[in-house]
């Protein structure tokens, strides 16, 4: 019979074993052709240890964890099973679930040790609960907007900002009050109300456009939490997947902001709300050329090299799979075809990669916009499908446009320029995109998948 | 301050560097599976969960462990798994040109 203190050195080894393994699973995720091994790592360290923990001597009662974890599974599979349009919002959901746990168990913690808690401790909870409170129900309504259950515009009202600042400061105040006195715990259910409360309030009045950003830091937050939790648990995997995922995050939010040229404060405090009026009350009637299935074949066939711009418009169409279809008619009449993807383009970080490579694009045709914006101005067609604020030349040129400075994807360099849209209405955040009214820019008016399934039609009879 | 404070600062700071250092050169291309990844090694707080439940100190603190337990484990599996579902779905043209 081995002692307490011998079995928990064998639970740190495998812990360890563990730590190392994430952190190989994330180097190799690198690069697409290692990238599966990465998983294969992540997937032996969490089984070691999950296993290990079983082993604690701290636990007495096995009942719960097996029904529960038989419950994770039977969750999980099918949130892994999810379409890839799906994804965006399936991502929310688990940065829900992942920063819901880490709140619980900080909850439970708390009353475990209730009138021992030291203050030290206490600011470590009230932290880690109030992170984790507030990243749960804002993944939830984030969640919320991508499935469409909640409206994607931004829910904008006056004085937002102090109100929820406010809500925030207050539950601050509250866990302020708690280090001082730890043993107040009817405090605590409040603090936690409290935090749940300014969650929603901070996702609610960001608009769908934002998501990437948002997405992104919810990430970050939740692996902060998880890493606090680390901190209180005096837990060391948990501070080390912690931090990884809190610098993921980090990164993929601070490459969000620069790819729209904004701040972090002013995607979470200046909702793209005001902008509306005056860009609509500026709208004129100006001239544009549409073109039917046939032109547009017709200025394919006979290009050297295209490029094609997806959005978000092709994912709500689910025009992926007719898009690869243009793709491989296009290749094989010898013309080079690239894909040209914005940072920001999408729901989420890389949400087009995921698209286009589940419909069998191959992944070396998908080009960053910094690479390829160099090649613009020797490109014959450029194909934007849904995309809309990635692409408008405002950004470059216009002082006064609310996205002056967002680098953008050069199309209105190409030889010409063709846009599949429904309507000339303007985009979610309701800019003008001027690209529309140039010489060389040719309107494809339609549903993004029926009209790219015509082209594909009408390039099959030109054989 | 417990002990181990200090020591789980250094931990800390030397996972985030590690962390900023290995996510840098993660292409744009894959940065959807690479949150769903780090999402599925976040859920090991479910080692934390099993504990809490297992320790079965109070009514309250098992039910928080066991619904901790379910939440982060499916995020573990699904995570792992729809992250390799995706990266299968990568391919690399035919190198002709």
């Amino acid at each position: 019979m081995m002692t307490i203190a011998a079995v928990q050195q064998y639970l740190d080894f495998a812990y360890v074993a563990a730590v190392i393994l994430f952190i190989l699973s994330l180097k190799w995720l690198s690069s697409p052709t290692t990238a599966r091994w990465g998983v294969l790592a992540g997937e032996i360290g969490a089984t070691i240890a999950v296993a290990a923990t079983l082993f604690n001597p701290e636990i007495v009662q096995y009942k719960w964890i097996i029904i529960t974890l038989i419950i994770g599974a039977a969750v999980g599979i099918p949130l892994g099973l999810v379409k890839m349009t799906a994804v965006p919002q399936r991502t929310a959901l688990s940065h829900a679930f992942g920063a819901a746990s880490a709140a619980m168990i900080g909850i439970a913690e708390y009353y475990v040790g209730v009138p021992r808690v030291t203050r030290f401790q206490m600011g470590e909870i009230g932290l880690e609960v109030i992170i984790g409170s507030l990243t749960f129900t804002g993944s939830l309504i984030a969640a919320g907007k991508l499935q469409e259950i909640l409206p994607q515009r931004p829910i904008v009202y006056r004085g937002q900002n102090i109100v929820s600042l406010a809500v925030l400061g207050l539950a601050l105040l509250l866990a302020i009050l708690m280090v001082i006195n730890p043993a107040q715990a009817w405090l605590f259910p409040i603090m936690v109300v409290v935090a749940l409360g300014f969650g929603v309030l901070l996702v609610t009045p960001i608009g769908g456009a934002d998501m990437p950003t948002v997405i992104s830091l919810l990430n970050s937050y939740a692996g902060f939490s998880a890493a606090l939790l680390g901190f209180v648990l005096n837990s060391k995997v948990l501070v080390v997947a912690g931090a990884l995922d809190g610098s993921s995050g980090f990164i993929l939010s601070v490459i969000m902001c620069k790819a729209m040229n904004r701040s972090f404060t002013n995607v979470l405090f200046g909702a793209f709300g005001q902008v509306t009026t005056s860009a609509a009350a500026a709208k004129e009637e100006r001239p544009v050329r549409s073109a039917s299935p046939e032109d547009a074949a017709g200025i394919l066939e006979i290009a050297r090299k295209v490029v094609i711009v997806p959005g978000y418009g092709m994912a709500v169409a689910q025009a992926q799979h007719k898009v690869r279809e243009l793709y491989d008619a296009l290749i094989k009449r010898g013309v080079d075809v690239q894909f040209a993807i914005h940072p920001v383009a999408g729901r989420m970080p890389g949400h087009m990669n995921v698209l286009l490579a589940e419909a069998d694009v191959p992944y070396d045709h998908l080009k960053e916009m910094d690479e390829i914006n160099g090649d613009l101005p020797q490109t014959d067609v450029a194909l934007v499908i849904g995309a809309n604020d990635v692409t408008n030349p405002a950004a470059k040129t216009d002082k006064s446009s609310p996205i002056f400075g967002m680098p953008v994807i050069d199309v209105d360099k190409a030889h010409t320029t063709m846009v599949i849209k429904r309507s000339m209405n303007p985009g979610f955040a309701g800019i003008d995109n001027p690209l529309y009214y140039m010489e060389n820019t040719l309107m494809l008016f339609g549903d993004a998948k029926a009209f790219v399934t015509n082209i594909v039609k009408e390039l099959s009879t030109h054989n | 301050m417990p002990p181990d404070f200090i020591s789980n600062v250094y931990v800390f700071i030397v996972a985030g560097f590690c962390g900023f250092e290995l996510i840098k050169r993660v292409s744009p291309l894959l940065h959807t599976p690479l949150m769903s990844l780090t999402n599925a090694l976040d859920a090991i707080v479910v080692v934390a969960a099993i504990i809490i439940a297992g320790r079965h100190e109070t009514a309250l603190t098992t039910v928080l462990g066991a619904v901790a337990i379910a939440a982060s484990f499916s995020n573990m599996v699904g995570g792992f798994f729809i992250t390799d579902r995706m990266l299968r779905m990568f391919k690399a043209g035919k190198a002709k040109q």
